[in-house]
């Protein structure tokens, strides 16, 4: 006699047996810890908290330990985790000009007040595995490489880091950028984790949909702008990582007050110049703020941020970076992976009802023409 | 006044010094004119006259910066159609006005089939029995020409005469009392055009349809319009019954314009 | 209009009843760390009742709400999650389905979910059953006056594969403008004779907005119209509520001279025998398919009822 599938809660039981299996230190090598994570993952403790739009490394370090390394899973504990915080406020602006700078770069000068400062980067490394690094453990970390570029990776440190004006004041002044301006009446950005999105939306929502956006989505968008799908002639005008201070002002109080420090990466891309009989040619910029040490990230958003400042421009939308709606309803990784993913869950009473249509049209069919084309040979 | 006027009859459109300046540049310049049942009124004149302007504004699809245009609406009364509500607006648009666009992909859904594109503004005053939907559909196919064959065809697959077509039974099917029709030969053979007006000008009388026809050619004026504006640089340069205009012309842009056309 | 307003205000006690449930219980039992009463703080709760409200007054109308990331993916049902945790009190009682069963994993999680964070009665029955959280089916037993059903939506809007851009099907709802869809409608009679949609099959409600009813089979629109139970729809990845009032017209779309219809089952339930609910196929291996009751609750009552001899 047949009888109905149950169970359901026994197979889930399992499977967080199996899960934490996974993650266990079966072979007695000792556990990643959640300290050796934030700091030698760096990098990937910067995507996380970037994406999840929580500034806590500790946190994301954590998140990767229990993810197993996925990111966008990892990414989904932390942003879980943000929707049960209370929010009290609102920072002032940041000052990224008043950054404590460990590393910024400028392709459009040759030097400039505050120097080119490499800071720790990847860009001028060789790719070569680098073999030695099997059998590093404890005992033997490198002791020989400067101590400095070990406190360069460890933030937060008090006396490091130097801080710069915006690299293109200058320029401005002459009135070669665009200025910064703020919109009329400079309106409060609308908050899209409290205020659901709808298009068409203003700058400030689109910055904050990339700012959480998936990093790789933005890469192959920005990459498109670079190869014809729409085109603007960037060049890269600051790219800073540092520490930049939060201030609140509490209504208790009555005065602002430094609260600590985040880490950002700032990005400036110079893009063509535009003029009409009016204002006099001058070139407009692309920008981009994130979390963390994510300059891939920035410079992608910041090359997005540009393509899709048509309106502004009255340039023409010819391609899918250029179209808001578009681009930006699928940045977000939780919503994309979700839906996605979605899709092994059970779905036979839909398909069910699928079966039973085509059935029925089959039979239509078979009424009215005797046989149905494309079935095999019985 | 309107020669056309007949007794006791009021304007359908009127258009009372429309002007519009964008970016320091005046694309119109007081233009005025007024518009009967069943009368057609030809807008002629070269690229840059305004006239692209003026249809945009006649269509909604821009506000003008001065001047105004009232309509005599079934379902509403007299109207300020730049005043009234976005809703109402849509509703004329899709009952009592029609727009046969240049490009007639524009103007139709080229995903779904001929029928559907003709019962489309059926349903949307809310005909539910596809059996009438279908019998109305045949019925246009049939009135512009267009093979009943083709039906369930998409308009992808047609030629560009039978486009136009298409677009036109879709525009007609609910008897709109106002039509704009926007160069509707351009882009089609000289054999398919000469059809194509004769088609338009035997529907446009036996429905008496209003029609403002903005046009280049001064043939297609001649032989579809009853009256005739020229324009020129923003402004009306000369206006009057169509045979009138062209055969003699008073302003110099206007004499200038039909000399130089093999009419 | 008053007449939906009426309604809203006599679906409203449903809405606040169960709020005070959740009031009560602020100091209830919940695991470290302190999590709220239902996981959303009262904020959240609140604009995600107000989102509701507004729904149940305008009747087949998406309302974007502030969905919040839950600690279930989104296309789990966090939308669904979201308006039972907007609503849950703690004398409610929770029934979770999917395909019409209590037992399926997903169905699983989700009460386990509210059941850790609320601490609230749960069940697999449906007359006992306040709250009804479901994906994918209506329960074959017909629900009250005290009831909420509550659907995962996984797209809210109906017109999404005719038209992507959210920006214009906004207006579209708003104009009343469903060209877009009557033309469809009349392409699939045009090619097939049918209107060519099994599952999530668009309604009308209340004779205005066009509603995605979620991906029920089409067998279940039926139970939509006139329904005594307050129906509302939760979408977390689109941000979107909208709700059927009680007792509200919804109707299928169709042609006049092509219905809506619903075919009749060709076979009976293997397990109860019944030849009125819907039922799924069980392939047992080359040559045996058999058919048994999606919804589980309804097939053991009426096993039960043929055991105890119950008409």
């Amino acid at each position: 006699m047949y009888i109905a599938v149950k169970g359901g809660h026994a197979a889930i039981s399992a499977s967080y047996e199996l899960l934490a299996q996974s993650r266990s230190d079966e072979a007695g090598i000792g556990a990643l810890s959640v300290v050796q994570i934030e700091q030698q993952l760096g990098l990937l403790v910067s995507r996380v908290m970037a994406e999840a739009g929580v500034s806590d490394r500790k946190l994301a370090a954590l998140a990767i330990k229990q993810s197993c390394g996925d990111a966008v899973e990892a990414v989904f504990l932390l942003r879980a985790y943000r929707t049960t915080l209370p929010r009290f406020g609102t920072a002032s602006v940041l000052d990224t000009g008043a950054m404590r700078i460990r590393r910024r770069v400028s392709s459009i000068f040759k030097d400039l007040p505050g120097g080119q400062v490499l800071g720790s980067t990847f860009d001028y490394t060789q790719r070569l595995l680098d073999f030695s690094l099997l059998d590093e453990c404890d005992s033997e970390s490198n002791k020989n490489s400067s101590d400095q570029l070990a406190q360069d990776v460890k933030s937060g440190s008090d006396d490091e880091g130097f801080s710069s004006p915006d690299a293109l004041s200058k320029l401005i002044e002459e009135g070669l950028i665009e200025a910064a301006t703020a919109d009329i009446g400079d309106p409060e950005p609308s908050d899209i984790t409290e205020v659901p999105v709808q298009y068409p939306v203003d700058r400030c929502t689109r910055q904050q949909i990339m700012a959480r956006g998936d990093e790789g989505w933005l890469l192959g968008l920005a990459y498109s702008t670079q190869r014809g799908y729409s085109f603007t002639h960037p060049f890269a005008g600051e790219i800073r990582l540092g520490m930049a201070t939060v201030s609140i002002c509490p209504s208790e109080l009555n005065f602002e007050i430094d609260i600590g420090e985040i880490e950002l990466t700032e990005c400036q891309m110079i893009n063509q110049f535009v003029g009409n009989a009016e204002l006099a040619p001058s070139f407009t910029r692309g920008y981009a703020l994130t979390l963390g040490h994510n300059e891939r990230k920035a410079m992608a958003i910041s090359l997005i941020d540009r393509a899709q400042r048509v309106d502004e421009f009255t340039e023409e939308r010819t391609a899918p970076a250029q179209d808001a709606e578009f681009a930006l309803a699928h940045a977000d990784s939780v919503e994309a992976s979700g839906f996605v993913q979605h899709l092994k869950l059970p779905h036979y009473v839909t398909f069910e009802s699928e079966l039973e249509l085509i059935r029925q049209l089959r039979a239509e069919h078979l009424n009215s023409n005797g046989s149905i084309k494309g079935d095999t040979d019985v | 006044m309107s020669n056309f006027a007949r007794q006791d009859e009021q304007a359908l459109l009127i258009v009372n010094g429309l002007g519009h300046t964008y970016g320091g540049l005046q694309a119109l310049k007081a233009v005025s004119f007024e518009l009967f049942p069943g009368e057609v009124l030809a807008v002629v004149g070269e690229s840059g006259s305004g006239k692209s302007t003026l249809l945009k504004i006649l269509s909604s699809a821009l506000t003008p910066t001065s001047g105004e245009i009232h309509y005599r609406s079934e379902r509403f009364g007299k109207i300020n159609i730049h005043q009234l509500a976005e809703t109402r607006r849509r509703e004329l648009a899709r009952t009592e006005w029609g727009f046969v666009t240049q490009n007639a992909d524009d103007g139709l859904r080229l995903g779904v089939s001929a029928g559907a594109n003709i019962s489309e503004r059926l349903m949307a005053l809310g005909v539910n029995h596809f059996g009438h939907l279908r019998d109305q559909a045949n019925s246009w196919m049939e009135k512009v020409e267009l093979p009943s064959a083709r039906i369930d065809d998409l308009p992808r697959n047609f030629s560009g005469g039978m486009k136009q077509r298409l677009q036109i039974a879709r525009n007609l099917v609910t008897h709109p009392r106002l039509v704009l029709l926007d160069e509707p030969t351009s882009g089609l053979d000289v054999s398919v055009q000469a059809r194509l007006l004769d088609l338009l000008r035997q529907l446009v009388s036996r429905l008496d349809i209003a029609v403002v026809l903005v046009t280049h050619d001064l043939g297609v004026a001649r032989l579809l319009a009853q009256r005739t504006i020229v324009m020129h640089r923003g402004q009306v340069v000369e206006s009057g019954l169509t045979d009138q205009v062209l055969d003699d012309p008073q302003h110099a842009y206007t004499q200038l314009l039909v000399s130089s056309v093999l009419v | 209009m008053c007449d939906v307003t009426d309604r809203a205000i006599a679906a409203a006690p449903n809405v606040f009843r169960l709020h005070e449930g959740a009031a009560l219980s602020a100091e209830h039992r919940s695991p470290t760390p302190a999590y709220s009463f239902a996981y959303l703080d009262e904020g959240t709760k609140r604009m995600i009742r107000r989102a509701i409200l507004k729904a149940v007054a305008i009747p087949g109308c998406q309302v974007p709400f502030g969905s919040r990331e839950m600690p279930l993916a989104y296309g789990w049902g966090t939308g669904g999650i979201q308006v039972t945790a907007g609503l849950i009190g703690s004398d409610d009682c929770l029934k979770v389905i999917d395909q019409g069963s209590d037992d399926t994993t997903n169905a699983v999680n989700i009460r386990e979910f509210f059941s850790r964070t609320t601490g609230v009665q749960t069940t697999e029955s449906t007359r006992k059953a306040s709250i009804i959280q479901t994906r994918h089916r209506i329960p074959e037993i017909p629900l009250t006056e005290h009831q909420v059903l509550v659907y995962q939506v996984p797209q809210p809007e109906p017109l999404y594969k005719l038209e992507p851009r959210r920006s214009e099907t906004q207006k579209l709802h708003g104009y009343r403008e469903y060209g877009l869809m009557s033309v469809k409608l009349y392409e699939d009679i045009a090619r097939w004779g049918h209107i060519d949609e099994s599952y999530d099959y668009p309604v009308c409600v209340n004779d205005h907005y066009v509603m995605a009813p979620s991906p029920i089979p089409k067998f279940d629109n039926p139970k939509m119209h006139q329904m005594p139970a307050l129906q509302l729809f939760g979408a977390g990845r689109e941000k979107r509520i909208y709700a059927i009032p009680p007792y509200t017209n919804v109707e299928s779309l169709a042609f006049s001279d092509h219905p809506f219809s619903v075919s009749p089952n060709e076979h009976a339930c293997e397990l109860c025998g019944s030849t009125e609910s819907f039922l799924d196929e069980v392939i047992l291996d080359k040559q045996r398919t058999l058919w048994t009751c999606s919804d589980t609750d309804y097939c053991k009552e009426q096993r039960e009822a043929k055991h105890t001899g119950v008409e």
